[in-house]
């Protein structure tokens, strides 16, 4: 028994430690490539305060805050998938299916339409992962009751995700039809996943959610362990089965709606991340909630370099980058599962 | 599914003559209503004694009965397209949104624009067939790989996922090509626009994939008793599942073709349908069409009521009236429960 633990810790250390090291090099890539490109030396220089003016404004006010805006959102998305698919029992759960990030999308269009002109730009940049969590929130809420029928059928929960989904789009191409022509393309684009108005004051307003909410779905990861066996099973351990699985829900509606405010309805990310997690090491959350979050990172990092640089100077919003990454695996993953 | 209503042949030609009566006055109503608001009996007038030198005559000629015309066809093909799916597969929730047969036939619109620009109308609907075909054998191929067969939550998964992925691929190539806007108006659904032509390449897929269903129509039927039953019975499957594969991809590349998509109608009529008038496919099959039809060329109105004068997409108004029903079908026996 110690020695597998032994071994378990052994192997999650080496992942974390290979991820880490590919999200720091894929950093210094990502921060080199683009319309104006720079030398690996010339990134460290500027890093260190000895770069150009013109490197210091590419980096570290464009390049740098969308970075770590991507490693956010991916982390937070991929957190969130594990969880809910640890929650409900479900491997194909994740916050895009379920419908979670069209509501949050919902009330950011909404907040856009109704509030912002009428705001100051840093106040809205703070306001508006709030409307996300909120519509995040309703929408997991419309989701969760919509499916119960003398409790909650994963397949019945997919399934009611999929309709909320249908419906919060279809709103929300009546609601984009109302707009100015300046709002609506920022959320066409937006709704295609893209990391928006990257600057550092909406890192600031997203950092203390990942902050807080992921290392506190590490601390809960025993009982989402103990969910993960099933209700009564869990029962009969001693768990407090609603209680537990009511926190968790709202930690992974949460994540998902902060992420969606920044990098806009990413599909996919947070399904197939927990798989790959699960595949590396194994279906202890404690180990799959921090590697999913690096892979999330790495993964939405390396579909925003692919997006900006494929087709440069036009830029693919990284959530179409992601799709066809991810969506052939989902496929694989549909015929697999029974 | 839900239970059927018991009924006489009678019965049944009272509602279908009933459907017929409200479809033309919507259909006139749809071309009454407009910027310029016109009455009834200036439309018939127009239809039947046509001046060129009124200019209500010719609004009504060339924009707003061409219009009305496109929306009851593409509803009535969307419908039967969706009754045929649901009845060969025998899966309540196929239809031709769910199972990203849209999405293909949007996707081959996309790359013949880019990269074939400038080719003619009929070639851009053979164009959508081929996306159409495209989409469903992907989403059949990942169904019969996949070990517990295509039920219910497969089929909507699967066509999701291969929904988005056409969708992702098509808006990177719109975006490379600078389409966007094609792009968006495929995706939204909208009958703005269409002309006489539209109709014309309409009628003509329309005439043949409706025959193909209408003949394969009683051998759905038996279908429905189970596919050992009908082979048993003497009947050819194998046949009957081409003809009826190839008439949902000549109705539904012609819709998408003239519409873009037009979410939820395919899912939603047959089952009304079959709710009205009964399992026979025979019955269903014609009046799926003429409810898809009665229910497009009414949200149609509506999509310019919502927000006049602005045009709302009319297939995010189906959407909005399909998702509660799509809900219902979810929370039913046959859409979750123990698949």
């Amino acid at each position: 028994m110690s020695q597998s633990r032994k071994y378990k810790t052994l192997r999650f250390a080496t992942v974390t430690v290979l991820l880490v090291v590919l999200i720091v090099v894929l950093f210094f890539i990502t921060l080199g490539t683009g319309v104006v490109s720079i030398s690996p030396l010339g990134v460290l220089k500027t890093i260190i305060g000895q770069g150009t003016d013109r490197q210091e404004l590419v980096l570290l006010d464009f390049r740098l805050p969308r970075i770590v805006l991507a490693l956010l959102v991916g982390a937070g998305l991929a957190v969130s998938g594990a969880i809910l698919q640890g929650v409900t029992q479900n491997e194909l759960a994740e916050p895009g299916i379920l419908g979670i990030n069209t509501g949050a999308g919902f009330a950011v269009v909404l907040f856009i339409f109704f509030v912002q002109d009428s705001l100051n730009g840093t106040l809205s940049v703070f306001i508006i992962p709030l409307f996300a969590l909120l519509g995040a929130l309703v929408a997991a809420f419309l989701v969760y009751t919509l499916a119960w029928k003398n409790g909650v059928n994963p397949i019945r929960l997919v399934l009611v995700g999929i309709g909320i989904n249908a419906g919060f789009s279809a709103a929300l191409i009546i609601l984009q039809l109302k707009m100015n022509p300046e709002n609506f393309r920022q959320v066409t684009v937006w709704l295609s996943g893209d990391i928006w108005s990257a600057s550092w004051p909406f890192v600031m307003s997203l950092l203390p959610w990942m902050v807080i909410l992921i290392p506190f779905a590490l601390v809960k990861a025993n009982a989402l362990n103990v969910l993960h066996l099933g209700d009564d099973v869990a029962a009969g351990l001693g768990s407090k089965v609603e209680g537990d699985r009511l926190v968790l829900l709202l930690t992974a509606v949460a994540l998902a709606g902060a992420s969606v405010a920044a990098g806009g309805a990413i599909a996919f990310l947070g399904l197939v991340v927990p798989h790959l997690a699960r595949k590396l090491i194994g279906p202890m959350h404690q180990y799959t909630i921090p590697v999913s979050a690096l892979i999330g990172a790495l993964l939405l990092m390396a579909a925003d370099m692919i997006g900006k640089n494929l087709l440069a100077p036009m830029e693919i919003p990284v959530g179409v980058v992601v799709s066809i990454l991810s969506a052939p695996y989902f496929i694989y993953l549909l015929i697999k599962t029974n | 599914m839900l239970s059927t209503i018991h009924h006489s042949k009678l019965l049944k030609i009272a509602i279908i003559m009933l459907t017929v009566v409200a479809l033309a006055v919507s259909m006139g109503l749809s071309v009454a209503f407009g910027a310029v608001d016109i009455k009834l009996p200036t439309v018939w007038n127009a239809v039947v004694h046509f001046n060129e030198n009124l200019t209500t005559h010719q609004v009504i000629q060339e924009l707003r009965l061409p219009r009305a015309t496109a929306a009851a066809m593409v509803g009535a093909f969307l419908a039967v397209s969706g009754a045929i799916m649901q009845g060969m597969t025998r899966n309540p929730l196929a239809s031709p949104s769910i199972m990203g047969v849209t999405n293909g036939a949007a996707f081959a619109l996309v790359i013949t624009m880019a990269f074939f620009p400038g080719v003619s109308n009929p070639a851009m609907t053979f164009a959508s067939f081929a996306g159409a075909g495209i989409a469903v054998v992907l989403v059949f191929m990942v169904g019969s790989f996949s070990k517990s067969g295509l039920t219910p939550v497969k089929l909507a998964l699967a066509g999701v996922a291969i929904g988005t992925l056409l969708t992702s691929v098509s808006s990177v190539i719109a975006l490379h090509f600078q389409l966007e806007k094609q792009l968006g108006f495929w995706q939204a659904g909208g009958l703005a626009g269409t002309g006489w032509q539209a109709n014309q390449v309409l009628l003509a897929s329309g005439a043949v994939g409706m025959v193909i269903a209408l003949m394969i129509a009683k051998s759905i039927t038996v279908l429905n008793l189970g596919e050992d039953v009908a082979a048993g019975l003497g009947q050819n499957n194998a046949l009957l599942k081409i003809l009826g594969i190839l008439s949902v991809l000549i109705l539904t590349g012609a819709a998408v073709s003239v519409a873009g998509s037009i979410g939820f109608l395919g899912l939603i009529v047959p089952h009304i349908t079959r709710f009205i008038i009964g399992t026979d496919y025979r019955w269903l099959i014609p009046v799926s069409a003429l409810f898809g039809a009665l229910l497009l060329v009414l949200s149609d109105i509506v999509s310019r009521l919502v927000n006049a004068p602005f045009e709302t997409p009319v297939g995010a108004i189906t959407s909005l009236i399909g998702v509660p029903f799509f809900l219902y079908l979810a929370r039913g026996k046959n859409g979750g429960g123990q698949s």
